[in-house]
């Protein structure tokens, strides 16, 4: 297949090095514990790093505007994910549910006025993060969501974390490749990189979706998958993470 | 259990041996997975590789070659591998190979050790480590039982859902997308805690109702309702539902009694999916339910005989698929009211409808749904008080008599002692009724109590069944407050003894005679059931079946701790003797009888009949202790 190689994410900073700093400059005794235990170097193979997958569900696109309804995470590395170790919460989002929000995930007002604020669970969410790479489907959500609820909740201090994005690495194959400007060239309708479709090009089961843990297996499965299929356990976090 | 993990165990449910598993166990073993991915071509399991884990396909193929490198089978989704080693030294036998992409839960061992021993037939498909192709036959044959299968099952989807504030539009929609044919409507949880459940959420919902196609046509489309009308308008009580691990055959029975095409089914509360009628139908069209529909679509009494034969292949084939007696004994129930039923229609349909209105009584064995392939008709009626001998008898003597002639041509026998409905004594009014219950219980001369033993197994077949209920709620009250009727109905049900056992080619009685057959009816289940009922009628029990009326038995202090138990045992293990020696008489071409002849009887069988007369004898023994006669007499003389 036409493919062009990839380079690490041009805009990726040096992780490490910014956990280091955060480290030292964290107020809050949370995020201070959550950077000391740091991230590994660039060059460490995709195959000795423990991952977390992570998906949120939120009331809409906007981190200004939305909220998180709901958070999934389960842990794996590239040989086992690991259910028994899952983790999931539901939380009262701070702002208003709009109508479209209720459809999608039938979610409605009183369901979730017994639920916790965020700040109840951020502790072991936290911990489940610490050490951990994350994973996600389609990066824009779950780390501006995560940054923004945390800045609301701890005095302003964000919190900002390398991701490995299952969605932008079935773009580089299907949407930047030659393979891909080729067909686009010929008119040909772009291949979907959405959650769903893209698990069906790698043979993983249809889940029933829009349930924040079953994404994050999904996601943990997909990223499973596209490793054994396009990269190898020696690929460097450092082609896959931004 | 989380409902995110629904999505594992509905998918295990579907397969051997995780299928006959309970939902509890199905829970934990959802929870506990690891998962993993296999490219086409990678090595799963290696040989000689220490192994800790059960491998559960859950999409893919996978290869299995032997030590040599010869392939020894081909795997797909929903099969196991990795059991035989975990069995024995933990290393791997037969390396494993994905053929395709595959996806593999990986089950701990201490999770599949606590299968084992909490699951029969969990241990027994792992242990036994037939060939495939034998297990998949054997497992077809399970399959097809829905006696056993659980409804669960039968479930492809979860199911439809809408707020009760949705519109009849958006939902139709709904229902479009999803392929489905009904919706459930939700409503905000209110104070019926029957109805609600908790989502994957922790949101707490109430089911207010169910929409089907078929209302989409009768309760919106002809009523003329704008596409905007809210669902919650148009339901109106919380559907008829099942247990996601009740039968197939349950699931069945329930759609036929309530009249409905779409069952709800529950996890506890919360929905899992729904089952249409044709699910079942779909599912198994030779078994003995598919015999119901077609008893009740007959429009005459020849077809209807017709039948007979299935009735015995559907009999045959329940035992043979290892059907309790209880399931065997309600099926056979269930057959014979659908022909009784049928008749009464079809009778109806020529007679015109009844001058007065009538409960047809079933009593005996069909009353208690004990019913075995060797019986006769024990039947009779209940009519309304508005009932004239003059103006209205000639219409229920006919009715009763084409039942009864219909009954017989069906292979339920006339009664040799009279009791059906063309017996004039056994056609009476309700308050007829009530004076021979009265009168069997405040003088239970000998004649009466055989009557008391026959008709106080009682139970409707068809028409006004509150009068049948009626009698029920008399006998429940006034026979647990008479002691001298108790002590009488004891002294009758020590009649019949069961014998001391068999030896050799002899049945041993116990003053040393031999004789060389057994019938189990009248030695065996009948004394034994004769000495439930007396329990259960001190008890106050309205329970007809014995199993029932033993565990009603059980909440009392009638019975010493544990003696509940033994009847129980001693009950199925007979009852499944006689039931076993009828399926070998059939199947030799024989007409089967009660009797059972000691040189077909197994070793195993011949100490466990041993033990089972052992405990109907001693609980003889107890009952004339229990209920002794009253020494100041009031009863009159005889």
């Amino acid at each position: 297949m036409l493919s062009l190689r990839q380079k690490p994410h041009p805009h990726a900073p040096n992780w490490p090095e910014y956990f280091r700093q955060r480290a030292a400059a964290a107020h809050s005794p949370l995020l201070a514990r959550y950077f000391e235990t740091g991230m590994p170097s660039p060059h460490t193979p995709i195959g000795e790093v423990e991952m977390v997958a992570l998906d949120l569900e939120t009331t809409g696109m906007d981190p200004r505007r939305h909220a998180i309804v709901s958070v999934g995470m389960v842990p794996f590395t590239l040989s086992r994910v690991r259910l028994a170790e899952r983790r999931y919460w539901v939380v009262r989002p701070t702002r208003p549910l709009s109508s479209k929000s209720i459809t999608l995930h039938r979610i409605t007002h009183s369901e979730i006025a017994d639920a916790p604020d965020l700040a109840h669970i951020l502790p072991e969410l936290l911990e489940m993060l610490t050490g951990r790479l994350a994973v996600v489907h389609f990066r824009h959500i779950e780390r501006p969501f995560l940054n923004a609820a945390v800045k609301a909740r701890l005095g302003g201090e964000g919190l900002r974390f390398p991701v490995i994005d299952t969605m932008s690495l079935e773009a580089r194959r299907h949407r930047l490749s030659l393979w891909a400007r080729f067909r686009r060239w010929m008119r040909r309708p772009p291949v979907s990189i959405r959650l769903h479709d893209s698990r069906l090009r790698y043979g993983l089961p249809p889940y029933q979706g829009h349930h924040a843990l079953l994404d994050a297996l999904a996601t943990a499965e997909l990223l499973q998958a596209q490793i054994a299929t396009h990269y190898r356990p020696q690929t460097p976090i450092g082609e896959l993470w931004s | 259990m989380d409902v995110e993990l629904l999505e594992i165990r509905q998918h295990m449910a579907q397969f051997p041996p995780f299928d006959g598993l309970s939902d509890e166990l199905l829970d934990e073993v959802a929870g506990q997975v690891e998962v993993s991915y296999f490219k086409a071509g990678t090595d799963i399991l290696t040989l000689d590789q220490e192994v800790h884990e059960l491998c559960y396909i859950r999409s893919g193929a996978v290869e299995v070659y032997r030590r040599s490198g010869d392939l020894y089978n081909r795997l797909g989704e929903g099969d196991i591998l990795g059991h035989f080693s975990l069995l024995r030294n933990h290393r791997v036998r037969f390396p494993a190979t994905a053929l395709e992409d595959t996806l593999i839960y990986f089950i701990p061992e201490s999770v599949f050790r606590r299968l084992c021993e909490a699951d029969e037939h969990f241990a027994d498909f792992v242990e036994l480590g037939r060939p495939r192709l034998e297990a998949a036959v054997e497992d077809q044959k399970k399959a097809n039982d829905m006696m056993i299968t659980r409804v669960r099952k039968l479930l492809t989807r979860y199911p439809v859902m809408v707020e009760a504030t949705a519109t009849v539009q958006e939902t139709a929609r709904q229902i479009t997308a999803a392929q489905a044919s009904a919706a459930l409507v939700l409503d905000a949880a209110g104070d019926n805690p029957r109805y609600s459940f908790a989502d994957s959420e922790e949101r707490v919902w109430e089911m207010s109702g169910i929409l089907t196609d078929s209302d989409f046509r009768t309760r919106v489309v002809a009523e003329g309702l704008p596409p905007d009308t809210p669902v919650g308008r148009l339901v109106g009580k919380p559907p008829i539902t099942i247990q996601s691990d009740e039968s197939v055959y349950e699931a069945m029975l329930t759609m036929l009694r309530n009249n409905i095409h779409h069952l709800p089914v529950l996890h506890r509360r919360r929905p899992v999916g729904i089952v249409h009628l044709s699910d079942i139908i779909r599912y198994e069209t030779h078994s003995s339910l598919y015999l119901v529909s077609n008893i009740y679509s007959q429009s005459s009494v020849a077809g209807l005989a017709k039948l007979a034969p299935d009735v015995r292949a559907a009999f045959v084939r329940m035992v043979e698929e290892g059907a309790s007696s209880h399931m065997v004994g309600s099926a056979l129930s269930t057959i014979g009211r659908s022909f009784t039923r049928r008749l009464l229609e079809l009778a109806e349909r020529e007679l015109g409808p009844p001058p007065v209105p009538y409960c047809f009584m079933v009593n005996g064995s069909m009353a208690r749904d004990e019913q075995s392939i060797v019986t006769d008709q024990d039947n009779a009626l209940v009519l309304s008080d508005d009932f004239d001998p003059e103006r209205h008898d000639a219409y229920f003597l006919a009715l009763a008599q084409r039942v009864s002639d219909g009954l017989h041509a069906c292979g339920y026998t006339y009664c040799k002692g009279d009791v059906m409905a063309t017996n004039a004594q056994w056609r009476q009014p309700l308050s007829v009724w009530k004076r021979y219950f009265s009168d069997w219980i405040d003088d239970p001369t000998p004649e009466r109590l055989l009557h008391s033993s026959i008709f106080f197994d009682l139970d409707s077949a068809f028409g006004e069944e509150d009068y049948v209920e009626q009698l029920q709620d008399l006998l429940a009250t006034k026979a647990a407050k008479s002691p001298l009727f108790l002590a009488a109905m004891a002294r009758n049900a020590l009649n019949r003894t069961p014998p001391l056992g068999i030896f050799r080619t002899f049945v041993m009685e116990k003053d040393g005679e031999q004789n060389n057959s057994i019938n189990l009816k009248r030695r065996g289940t009948a004394p034994l059931v004769d000495l439930i009922r007396v329990h259960a009628l001190a008890c106050g029990s309205r329970a007809q079946n014995s199993f029932e009326r033993l565990d009603d038995i059980a909440r009392t202090q009638l019975l010493a701790p544990g003696v509940g138990e033994k009847l129980r045992y001693a009950l199925e293990f007979l009852a499944m003797s006689r039931i076993r020696h009828q399926v070998i008489d059939l199947q030799q071409d024989r007409e089967p009888d009660n009797n059972i002849e000691p040189e077909n009887v197994a070793d195993s069988e011949r100490h466990n009949l041993k033990d089972a007369f052992q405990v109907l004898s001693n609980a003889q023994k107890f009952l004339k202790y229990r209920y002794p006669m009253p020494s100041r007499s009031h009863h009159r003389s005889r």
